[in-house]
C-alpha cells in the first residue's frame, strides 16, 4: 500500500521535473558592460522565443529596438534607453512580450509616424511594467492590442505646446487592457482611448497634462476606478461611448475657461458613483447623454457643479453632495427629462418637521442667474452684482423663469458621509 | 490750504461717525473672514461690502457734511482765501478721512486673510470708490441749495450706479443677445465705477475663469498691465470729473 503511494508520488515529481526542465530550455541573456553582449540589438537577434534578456545599468543609444518574438525584456537597476529625439525606442511586434524596469527617454518627435517610448503593434498578452518614461513624444502607445497590462509606469514629459506633445498612454483599436497604477504628467492627454473596449483603468494618476487627463471616444464597456485627475489643461473629456463605469475617481482643480472636471458628450448607459469633483470650473458637463446614473458623488467648490444640457434624457442624479459650488446645477432649456432626488444641497433653506432627514419643501437647484447666464453667457460679467442677488432671491420665492420640473422633491437635510 | 485741511480733518474726527464707520467696516470684514471656511468666500462677502456700503456711506456722509458746513464755508469766504482752495481742501479732507476709515476698517483684515495682490487690488479699488463717491456728493450738493434735493440726488446717483445700471446692462444683454456684443458690453461696464471695480477684483480671483469669453475680452482690455493703467485712469476720471464740475460751479456761485 505504502509502496504504491510512493510510486505515485515519485511519478508526479518526475512529471513536474520534466516540465521544469522543458521550461529551462529558455535561456537568460545578459546585456551590459562586461557581459556576454554589450548591444541590446545583438542580444535580441540571438534570442529565442521565451528567453529572458536582462539589461544591466548603463546608457544604450541603439535607435529603434524591435522586439518581434515572445521575450521577457527586463531592465536591472533602470538602464537608460535613449532615442536621441530621433527614434521610436521600443517597438513590440509579437505576442507574449514583457518589458519592465527601463528608463526610456527622448523618443523622436514626428507627427507622421507618432513615435512612442514603447509602442505595441498588433500584439496580445503584452505586459509593460515598472518603467520610467521621460521626455517622449508618445509614452506608451498600443494599436490593435489585446489582453495587455500596463502597470506601475511613470510617464513624464515637459513639452510646452500641445502640437509638440503626444499622449501619455495612447490606445487605439484595442481590447481587454488593464491600465493600472501609472503616473502620467506633462503629456498632451494623460490617457487616450479610441475604439478600446472591455478594459479596466485603475489607480492611475494623471496630472498637469497639457490638454486632457483622460480622453476617450468610441470606447465601450470600460471601467475607470480610483483614478486621480488633477490640474489638467482642459480636465477630462469623454465622448460617443456606451456603458462606462466610473467609480471612486477624483477630478480636482481642472480650472480655466472651457475646462471641465468631466465633459460627457453623447455618452449613454453609464454609472458614476463615489467620484469627487472638487474645485473645477465645471464639475460635470452633460451634453446629449442618455440613461446615466450618478449617485453618491461629491461636488465641492466648483464654479458649476453640474451643467446639464436640455438634450439629455433619463439622467438620474441621486444621493450626491453639492457643497460650496457657485452654481449647483444649470441647464439651457425648459424641458427636463432627468430626475434629481435625495441629494444634499448646501444652499437648501427648507425644514424637516417629521425628522425623517428629508426636507419637507422641494428644492429648486436652478437659480435664475444660472439660467440667464446659460442663455446669455456675457451676463456672467454681472456676477456678484447686487442687482443679481436681488433677482435671485425674488425668483426663489416665486419661480417664474426657471423650469418648474427641475426640482429635487426629497432634498436631504444633512450631507452624506462620502 | 493746509490749515483749512487741518480744520476739516479735526472736525470730521470730532464728528465720530467716521470712526464708527471704520469700526463697523472692521467688524464686517473680520466676521466675514472669520465665519467663512475659506478666504476666497470671505473675500466675496467683503467685496459686497466694498461695492455697496462704501459708496453709500461716502456719498451720504459727504453730501450732508458739505451742507452742514455751509456756514463754515461762508465764514472762510470772508477771509482773503481763494475759493478753489477752500473747496479743494474740503474735498481732500473728506476723501482722506473716508479712505483712512476704509483702509483701517477693511484693509487690515484683507491684508491678513487674503492674498497680497488681491488685498492690494481690493484696497486700491475701495479707496478709489470712496473718493469717487465723495466727488459725486460734492457735485450733487453744489447743484442745489435745497438740502433735501441734494441728498435725494446723491441717493439716486448711488442707486443708479449700484443697482439700476446693472439692470440696464442685463436688459441690453437680452435685447442684443443675437449679436456679438462682448466688446460693447465690456466698454459699457467700464462706464460705471462700481461695475468696473467689481470686475477688476473678480479678475484677480479664481472665479475669473467662469466669466468666459466676455471675461477674457475684459481681461485683455482692462486686466493686462496697460489695461490696469487704463482702468485706474478711468476710475480717477470718475473722481476728477464730478469734482471739477462742482469746483467750477462753486467758483462762480453766489452763496
Amino acid at each position: 500500500m505504502d509502496i504504491r503511494i510512493n510510486y505515485r508520488i515519485t511519478f508526479i515529481i518526475a512529471f513536474f521535473l520534466f516540465i521544469a526542465t522543458e521550461n529551462s530550455f529558455a535561456k537568460t541573456i545578459h546585456v551590459g558592460k562586461g557581459k556576454a553582449f554589450t548591444s541590446i540589438r545583438k542580444a535580441l537577434s540571438v534570442a529565442q522565443s521565451g528567453d529572458t534578456i536582462i539589461v544591466n545599468a548603463g546608457v544604450y543609444k541603439e535607435g529603434n529596438i524591435i522586439i518581434d518574438k515572445p521575450l521577457h525584456f527586463v531592465g536591472k537597476d533602470y538602464p537608460i534607453l535613449d532615442g536621441e529625439l530621433k527614434h521610436e525606442i521600443i517597438s513590440i511586434k509579437s505576442d507574449n512580450v514583457s518589458v519592465s524596469g527601463f528608463r526610456i527617454q527622448n523618443s523622436g518627435r514626428t507627427a507622421m509616424s507618432d513615435p512612442g517610448g514603447i509602442k505595441v503593434y498588433d500584439a496580445k498578452n503584452v505586459t509593460i511594467e515598472k518603467n520610467i518614461l521621460t521626455n517622449n513624444y508618445f509614452g506608451i502607445y498600443l494599436q490593435y492590442a489585446a489582453n495587455c497590462i500596463i502597470k506601475n509606469n511613470v510617464i513624464k514629459a515637459s513639452q510646452k505646446e500641445e502640437n509638440q506633445s503626444g499622449n501619455g498612454v495612447h490606445c487605439w483599436k484595442s481590447d481587454s487592457l488593464q491600465i493600472i497604477g501609472n503616473k502620467i504628467e506633462g503629456h498632451r492627454d494623460g490617457i487616450y482611448f479610441e475604439f478600446v473596449t472591455h478594459s479596466v483603468i485603475w489607480r492611475n494618476i494623471a496630472k498637469n497634462n497639457l490638454r486632457y487627463g483622460l480622453h476617450f471616444m468610441f470606447s465601450h464597456n470600460n471601467a475607470y476606478i480610483t483614478n486621480y485627475f488633477k490640474h489638467n489643461g482642459a480636465g477630462v473629456a469623454v465622448m460617443f461611448t456606451k456603458k462606462v463605469v466610473m467609480i471612486n475617481n477624483t477630478f480636482e482643480e481642472n480650472w480655466g475657461d472651457a475646462t471641465y472636471g468631466v465633459l460627457f458628450k453623447e455618452l449613454s448607459d453609464c454609472y458614476l458613483s463615489g467620484n469627487r469633483f472638487i474645485k473645477n470650473t465645471t464639475g460635470i458637463y452633460f451634453d446629449g447623454s442618455n440613461r446615466i446614473t450618478a449617485e453618491r458623488n461629491l461636488f465641492k467648490g466648483n464654479g458649476w457643479g453640474m451643467r446639464m444640457q436640455a438634450n439629455c434624457v433619463d439622467i438620474t442624479i441621486s444621493h450626491n453632495n453639492f457643497m460650496g459650488n457657485t452654481f449647483d446645477v444649470t441647464t439651457n432649456g425648459s424641458l427636463t427629462l432627468n430626475q434629481f432626488f435625495e441629494n444634499y444641497w448646501d444652499k437648501y433653506e427648507g425644514y424637516d418637521l417629521d425628522k425623517d432627514k428629508i426636507g419637507d419643501v422641494p428644492y429648486h437647484p436652478l437659480s435664475l442667474y444660472a439660467v440667464i447666464v446659460e442663455k446669455n453667457p456675457p451676463a456672467m460679467l454681472l456676477y456678484r452684482s447686487f442687482m443679481i442677488s436681488l433677482l435671485d432671491k425674488s425668483e426663489k420665492v416665486l419661480p417664474s423663469l426657471t423650469p418648474e420640473n427641475f426640482v429635487d422633491n426629497k432634498p436631504r437635510m444633512s450631507p452624506y458621509n462620502l | 490750504m493746509m490749515r483749512i485741511l487741518k480744520y476739516v480733518a479735526l472736525d470730521i474726527i470730532k464728528n465720530k461717525i467716521i470712526i464708527a464707520y471704520a469700526i463697523m467696516l472692521a467688524l464686517f470684514s473680520w466676521s466675514a473672514f472669520g465665519l467663512e471656511d475659506n478666504a476666497a468666500k470671505g473675500l466675496l462677502t467683503v467685496l459686497n461690502i466694498v461695492l455697496l456700503t462704501v459708496p453709500l456711506m461716502s456719498v451720504l456722509f459727504a453730501t450732508i457734511y458739505v451742507y452742514n458746513s455751509s456756514e463754515f464755508i461762508e465764514l472762510l469766504l470772508s477771509h482773503p482765501i481763494k475759493r478753489s482752495k477752500i473747496w479743494k481742501a474740503l474735498f481732500i479732507g473728506l476723501s482722506l478721512s473716508m479712505v483712512a476709515a476704509y483702509v483701517f476698517g477693511a484693509g487690515i483684515p484683507l491684508f491678513i486673510f487674503a492674498e497680497w495682490d488681491i488685498a492690494l487690488m481690493t484696497i486700491a479699488v475701495g479707496s478709489l470708490l470712496s473718493v469717487i463717491f465723495v466727488a459725486i456728493a460734492f457735485l450733487s450738493s453744489i447743484i442745489t441749495r435745497d438740502k433735501a434735493k441734494g441728498i435725494g440726488t446723491s441717493i439716486m446717483l448711488w442707486l443708479y450706479f449700484a443697482l439700476l445700471f446693472d439692470g440696464l446692462v442685463l436688459f441690453l444683454f437680452f435685447q442684443f443677445a443675437d449679436y456679438p456684443i462682448e466688446k460693447a458690453v465690456v466698454f459699457l461696464s467700464a462706464l460705471s465705477p462700481i461695475d468696473l471695480s467689481r470686475i477688476l477684483i473678480l479678475l484677480k480671483l479664481d472665479v475669473s475663469a467662469m466669466l468666459g469669453y466676455t471675461g477674457a475680452v475684459f481681461k485683455n482690455s482692462f486686466g493686462s498691465d496697460w489695461g490696469l493703467v487704463l482702468s485706474f485712469a478711468l476710475l480717477a476720471f470718475w473722481a476728477l470729473v464730478p469734482f471739477y464740475l462742482s469746483l467750477r460751479k462753486f467758483k462762480s456761485k453766489d452763496l
